[in-house]
């Protein structure tokens, strides 16, 4: 297991800017959301309530689906069904074309990065722009978002503007975030008003209603769901909720978990086609990629709850010191631990379950209670079992361990030999890594049941 | 509460590279007017195998444990270990179930309900707070990641240190944030391992104690370097 997220990990540690910028915005974001969450006394129950919606939609996915798909066409849009990233794409790319458009405005989408829609597009000859002024930066600098709600987490205000500079053309820039803004708001206002598709993802989607919803802080997303003449929006079925009531839990629990506010600055809900109002043409894909075959693990499923707020990133110890790169995956962090390896299938991300020292902070905070510890503990085992990853040396020692655990005398016995005190040290293979950043620890000179018999 | 009869649930890792810790903890129990017993077939839980993806391998163990410890004349089983006590009640019933094993989850909420780490055991089952220990230096406390999520500890441990006489209690900066520990982790993920590491130990530093304290070994082995270190029921033990 050279590789993987330990290796990344290793690297990323050596980025100190990286480090200092990560730290600092995730501390931040901590203390913003421990407060906001703070003043909030039934939060909860407010905790228990979102993820039994959450459950309850799960536990029925095909039938609040199929109540979307029937309200969402009744209400004058179209719904189109994708198996996986590749169908997904086909979809966007077709209708882009049908629309006549070689170009598409993006709200930030995290199910848009999990299908590599913009690449899938240029493909095609279709340029996806990012509106979104984070997702922005990562894109103009050819770069990789880093987490799920600040994807240019990694970055700070004087390397934007080093990118602006060199990518808009700008010149004179302070790194005043006011300013930085100004210069992607000229950026992105010609493209608000001059292309006619725009593409979104969905936080929620409510099945009884058909109504779509997206949240955001910046209003690029309401620009981008409202001024095209055709909007496609692509969602993970597991979004969807069964009543609009649910909503009033759900966009309570959302923004004080993500960015630490009472309530985000643009909430917004359509419902199909209003004629002579908004995106006369409207198209909702329903993406699986890997979603039914995780829905299909009882333990693993928790993680279909994740309404991707990034709580669980901003108190994670080791995303805060690994970044979100180190993970490789769309989906950083706690979350993207244990999301990631499922609907990319476990032989794909192998060394993430192991990416936590399973301190729990991360449950701690979900605001849908998923038990990201439980899953991580329940996904190393499937890795062990399921895919050939772990290293042979290790399977033996476990076994030759749990046999040395399984009797008294034989344990007795290695206490004598001292053959558990440096464990590391003493085991093959990658265990060996322990002992290489510390000092193993002197053995005592007498074990406590040799004291115990003794006294 | 004497002639309370208790298990001493040790952790292997107590019995063997932190023995000191396992006396602190008798010496307390006993101070306190309990029976301690402790039965010799223990060994491990199992709880490196189950979070390092080797269940299968943890089963026996569990079912080693809850045979152990079932012993009904147990009044309490009790252990220096939050993690240890975590996997008894957090993880046997998730083996059992793997295991498809009605018998050994039987086992486990029987013994699981009266099974407690020490802090909580002296200040939750005994209702004692004021253990009679004199402890003259300057002490930080760090909340283990089981202690303090796991098993809900909230300010039992500090009651308990807070009671001690001429003990200098000083508060441990970022005390939540674990310490880069985490089983297997420390080996799997060496390097983000020793990141984390780095940055408790500049927390214990800055309070100038003389000893950290936590009610896990594993933790304070791992945090480990030129600190004092002291089990909790080492300095609930000291009499001065």
């Amino acid at each position: 297991m050279s590789s993987g997220f330990p290796a990344a990990a290793r690297q990323s540690l050596r980025d100190a800017q990286m480090r200092r910028n990560v730290g600092q915005a995730t501390r931040t974001i901590r203390a913003k959301r421990a407060a906001a969450v703070g003043e909030v006394a039934d939060w909860e129950a407010l905790r228990t309530a979102g993820a039994a919606i959450k459950d309850r939609a799960l536990r029925e996915l095909d039938v609040h689906l199929e109540a979307l798909e029937r309200a969402v066409t009744k209400a004058g849009g179209t719904v189109h069904w994708a198996r996986d990233a590749a169908e997904a794409c086909a979809v966007v790319a077709r209708l882009t074309r049908a629309a006549g458009s070689d170009e598409v405005i993006k709200v930030k989408s995290m199910a848009t990065d999990e299908i590599g829609l913009n690449a899938a597009l240029a493909e095609q000859g279709i340029t996806a722009h990012e509106t979104d002024l984070a997702e922005l930066i990562v894109q103009l600098g050819r770069d990789r978002p880093s987490h799920l709600l600040v994807p240019a987490i990694h970055r700070n205000r004087a390397e934007i503007r080093a990118l602006f500079e060199r990518e808009l053309g700008e010149t004179q820039l302070s790194t005043d975030p006011a300013a930085l803004t100004a210069a992607a708001r000229r950026h992105l206002r010609e493209r608000f008003l001059g292309v006619g598709v725009g593409v979104s993802g969905a936080n929620f989607a409510v099945s009884e209603t058909g109504t779509v919803c997206v949240v955001e802080s910046e209003g690029n997303g309401r620009m981008c769901t409202t001024l095209p003449r055709t909007l496609i929006t692509v969602m993970g079925i597991e979004k969807v909720v069964p009543s609009f009531a649910d909503l009033g839990v759900m966009l309570q629990l959302l923004p004080r978990s993500s960015t630490g506010e009472r309530m985000n600055p643009y909430t917004s809900l359509w419902t199909g086609v209003t004629v002579g109002d908004g995106p006369q043409d409207f198209h909702l894909v329903l993406l699986d990629n890997g979603r039914s075959a995780t829905l299909a693990d009882p333990v693993g499923r928790d993680a279909l709850r994740c309404i991707r707020c990034s709580a669980c990133l901003n108190v994670c110890p080791v995303y805060e010191r690994a970044g979100g790169h180190a993970y490789g995956s769309t989906y950083p962090g706690p979350i993207g631990a244990i999301l990631a390896p499922q609907l990319a299938g476990l032989g794909e991300h192998t060394t993430l379950p192991w990416a936590s020292s399973l301190c729990g902070a991360c449950y701690e905070v979900c605001p849908v209670k998923i038990d990201i510890p439980t899953v991580l503990v329940h996904l190393r085992g499937r890795v062990v079992r399921e895919t050939a990853d772990a290293p042979r040396s290790e399977r033996l020692a476990m076994r030759a361990l749990a046999r040395t655990f399984s009797s008294r005398r034989r344990y007795e016995a290695a206490q004598k030999g001292r053959a558990l005190i440096p464990l590391a040290a003493h085991l093959p293979g990658p265990l060996r890594a322990w002992s290489a950043v510390r000092e193993p620890p002197p053995a005592p000179a007498q074990t406590f049941r040799e004291w115990w018999r003794a006294r | 509460m004497a002639g309370l009869r208790v298990a001493l649930f040790i952790t292997c890792v107590n019995d063997t590279l932190a023995p000191a810790a396992g006396r602190a903890t008798v010496a307390v129990l006993e101070r306190l007017g309990c029976e301690v017993e402790f039965p010799r077939e223990q060994t491990c839980c199992g709880q490196m195998h189950a979070n390092s993806g080797y269940q299968l391998e943890a089963v026996p163990l569990a079912r080693r444990w809850a045979r152990v410890f079932g012993d009904a004349s147990f009044d309490a089983v009790v252990c220096p270990s939050a993690s240890c006590v975590g996997m008894v009640r957090e993880q046997y019933p998730r083996l059992a179930a793997l295991a498809n094993d009605d018998a050994l989850a039987d086992a486990v909420r029987h013994v699981a309900d009266r099974t407690f780490e020490l802090t909580e055991f002296l200040v939750r089952r005994l209702g004692v707070e004021d253990v009679g220990a004199t402890f003259p230096h300057r002490v930080t406390y760090h909340p283990t990641c089981h202690g303090l999520r796991g098993l809900g500890l909230g300010d039992a441990p500090l009651r308990l240190l807070r009671a001690v006489r001429d003990i200098d209690l000083v508060e441990l900066p970022e005390a939540e944030t674990c310490c880069g520990f985490g089983g297997t982790f420390a080996v799997k993920n060496a390097d983000v391992s020793a990141a984390m590491l780095t940055d408790k130990l500049r927390c214990i530093l800055d309070t100038r104690a003389d000893v950290c304290t936590a009610g896990d070994s594993s933790c304070l082995m791992h945090i480990g370097g030129g600190l004092q270190r002291a089990h909790i029921a080492e300095i609930l033990a000291s009499t001065g």
